[in-house]
């Protein structure tokens, strides 16, 4: 094991699919001479020369649909869009042609794409820069969606992606470049995709977060536990297509209670979603109706004293949490 | 315009078959639609059948095409089986795509035909990353890009133009200017209309070609292939020509008079080609004719192959929205989920 940063994690991943496979090519914006907007491509132009590290023109769409026109004809392209919000410029190329054109030429073709790009809020960047998207790429079949909160995860999750003939979403977060976290050593180390992480044990309520809120729920579960008496079971999905529900469903049918946790918009959020599938496989599972924390149902505000209520802190997880014990786990404590 | 000289004349003979397949494959084809065997949009490629022959013809076997929602042509030029097109379109699983594309997405990865493809414009950032392949493996592969007029105003026109010449990528764009975008003609929706110089901004310069006339499209499509090929240059070839046909089946043509159409079905490109080659002494009257009832013929296959293949089973719906894998095993959407295996579970 290695402690590394996040980012570092990511450009140790991309370093070593470049070296191993000759296909592989980076390109996005400023990824090149810049090293990338936050740094996660340092160092590769100099390693692997400007033809697989490709600096591109502000033209999300183009970029893309030439990452899946590539990737149709043999290569394996892995693209940076600076952040999540420019990727709503790239819609069409995403969902019309990287998700469909296999299925639309009956198989012909794979389209074996990686879209990278980093989420969230909290750094006062207003409504065109703050998103949480990971629920409208959940929404299309034909692409895989990986939200890794972890360094280790960051590595083993794009590792997979590179090595997978899908297209695949993959979404990071900004708050989490910087973050320090214990990676294996393993060159071949891979996370496979649809294998959920059980992040916390624990018998009274499963909490599931999702990106960044894995770890918003991780830190919610301790306080629960000191100042509750409240087990948690945190888990972190780390793919939401494939989603391992097995893990999520055995979980809840332990503790009959859960709580989702995300940091988008709640109407056909993640959580909704979630919701719906764990009431209609586990109902008879559970003894309170699942409860969800997402963000605020209106854009992201610039200043800070709004934006940090317009999306989860451990404080919201917790009452989200207790209110699905009622007075019954509260009078047992008296 | 000075006349290009013909090819030989087997190869001059070939481009009237081909052209004249595709003629008698869109009236049945529009035959059919009208009988519901067809369903969806239907475009027909009737008058552009010199844009896309000519075009074809300039290619080499492993260069990659790709075209727009009006592709029955490109596909048939390019070689793919005329039943496999028409079966496409009857939604049967012997279809190029077996059923999940229909008429705006044929494609034949075989030859190389990179696709129909529904969204205007959506085509060329595409055409772009064949082209991309191609450099990057450093082979002698280009790719040429047909679209409308009317796709010369979206934002990956501009964008996919700029970037080929940025990367020097190996790619020929060809606006076939068929003088509408849908219902909306050339001069109502683009302020430059002399479409050839719309590239030349992004470092892209253009050529033009008469698109009714397949021998003037073949000799520029020729150079333009060249240049990309060899000099890394990417180019636009205005191809001008005109659908005498709605835009689809489902269009009343309001928008134009019937003297237009007139006066340019005078210069249907099937009739003048025929009639040069017959001027030139390489057809008479027999051959002419033999040619047209050898693509009835031909269609008449199509049709009775299309109609003979079953419908796609519905325990196929699921195939091919992923590549199943060790990563993928199993379907995991919501409405498919069960007790037992899940599609593509079972990998025994």
């Amino acid at each position: 094991m290695a402690e590394m940063r996040y980012r570092e994690a990511l450009n140790q991943a991309l370093a070593e699919e470049l070296e191993r496979d000759p296909n592989v090519y980076l390109m996005g914006q400023d990824i090149s001479v810049f090293g990338g907007a936050f740094k996660v491509t340092e160092g590769l132009m100099d390693r692997f020369g400007e033809k697989r590290i490709r600096d591109t023109p502000i033209s999300e769409n183009t970029i893309v649909g030439i990452g899946v026109g590539s990737a149709m004809t043999g290569l394996r392209p892995v693209i940076e869009l600076m952040t999540i919000n420019f990727s709503l410029l790239a819609l069409d190329q995403i969902i019309n042609h990287a998700a469909h054109v296999r299925y639309m030429f009956g198989g012909q073709v794979s389209v074996p794409l990686v879209v990278r790009m980093p989420q969230g809020a909290g750094h006062q960047l207003g409504p065109t820069h703050s998103h949480s998207f990971e629920a409208l790429y959940l929404h299309v079949p034909g692409l895989l969606v990986a939200v890794p909160s972890t360094a280790a995860d960051a590595k083993g999750l794009l590792k997979t992606a590179i090595r997978d003939d899908n297209p695949v979403i993959f979404i990071e977060h900004e708050t989490l470049y910087g973050q320090r976290g214990e990676v294996p050593d393993d060159p071949d180390f891979t996370v496979p995709f649809g294998l959920a992480a059980i992040r916390r044990e624990g018998i009274d309520v499963t909490i599931i977060g999702i990106s960044r809120m894995a770890q918003t729920a991780e830190r919610a579960a301790e306080q629960l536990a000191a100042e509750h008496g409240i087990e948690a079971e945190v888990i972190d999905p780390r793919t939401l297509r494939p989603l391992d529900l097995d893990t999520i469903l055995e979980s809840v049918a332990k503790t009959n209670r859960c709580v989702i946790v995300e940091e988008g918009w709640p109407h056909g959020g993640v959580g909704a979603n979630l919701a719906a599938l764990i009431q209609e496989q586990g109902f008879d599972d559970l003894d309170a109706p699942v409860g969800r924390v997402t963000g605020v149902d209106a854009p992201m505000p610039y200043a800070k004293s709004l934006e940090q209520i317009s999306f989860p802190h451990e404080q919201q997880v917790i009452e989200a949490t207790l209110a699905l014990f009622g007075e019954r786990k509260r009078a047992s404590r008296g | 315009m000075t006349e290009n000289q013909l090819p030989a004349p087997e190869v001059s003979l070939d481009w009237l078959k081909s052209m004249t397949l595709i003629r008698r494959f869109e009236e049945r084809a529009g035959e059919q639609y009208t009988r519901a065997k067809i369903g969806g949009f239907l475009h027909l490629a009737i008058g552009e059948e010199a844009t896309i022959v000519g075009a074809v013809a300039a290619l080499r076997p492993t260069d990659y095409m790709i075209a727009t929602y009006r592709s029955h042509g490109q596909a048939l030029a390019r070689g793919s089986e005329p039943g496999r097109v028409m079966a496409e379109l009857f939604g049967r699983v012997d279809g190029l795509c077996r059923g999940r594309g229909g008429s705006m997405h044929m494609f034949d990865l075989e030859r190389r035909f990179m696709g129909g493809f529904g969204i205007v414009g959506g085509n060329l950032p595409l055409a772009a990353g064949f082209g991309l392949t191609s450099d990057y493996l450093g082979n002698e592969d280009a790719t040429l890009c047909q679209f409308g007029d009317g796709a010369s105003n979206q934002g990956t026109f501009g964008e996919t133009l700029n970037l080929a010449a940025l990367w020097s990528l190996p790619v020929v764009f060809m606006v076939t200017n068929n003088q509408f975008g849908m219902g909306t003609s050339l001069e109502r929706h683009s302020a430059q209309t002399n479409l050839q110089i719309k590239g030349e901004g992004f470092g892209v310069p253009g050529l033009e070609c008469d698109g009714m006339d397949v021998v003037d499209t073949w000799s520029v499509t020729k150079e333009a292939m060249r240049i990309a090929r060899e000099e890394r240059q990417p180019v636009l070839v205005e191809a001008l020509n005109y659908r005498f046909r709605g835009h689809s089946i489902a269009d009343p043509e309001d928008y134009r008079t019937e003297e237009e159409v007139l006066a340019w079905s005078k210069r249907d490109p099937l009739v003048t080609f025929a009639d040069r080659l017959t001027a030139e002494g390489i057809l008479n009257d027999e051959q002419r004719e033999a040619i047209d009832l050898q693509a009835t013929e031909t269609v008449d296959a199509a049709v009775a192959f299309a109609d003979a293949s079953p419908e796609p089973e519905p325990s196929s719906l699921y195939d091919d929205v992923y590549v199943l894998s060790d990563q993928v095993r199993g379907w995991y959407s919501a409405d498919h989920r069960g007790a037992g295996v899940q599609k593509g579970e079972d990998l025994s």
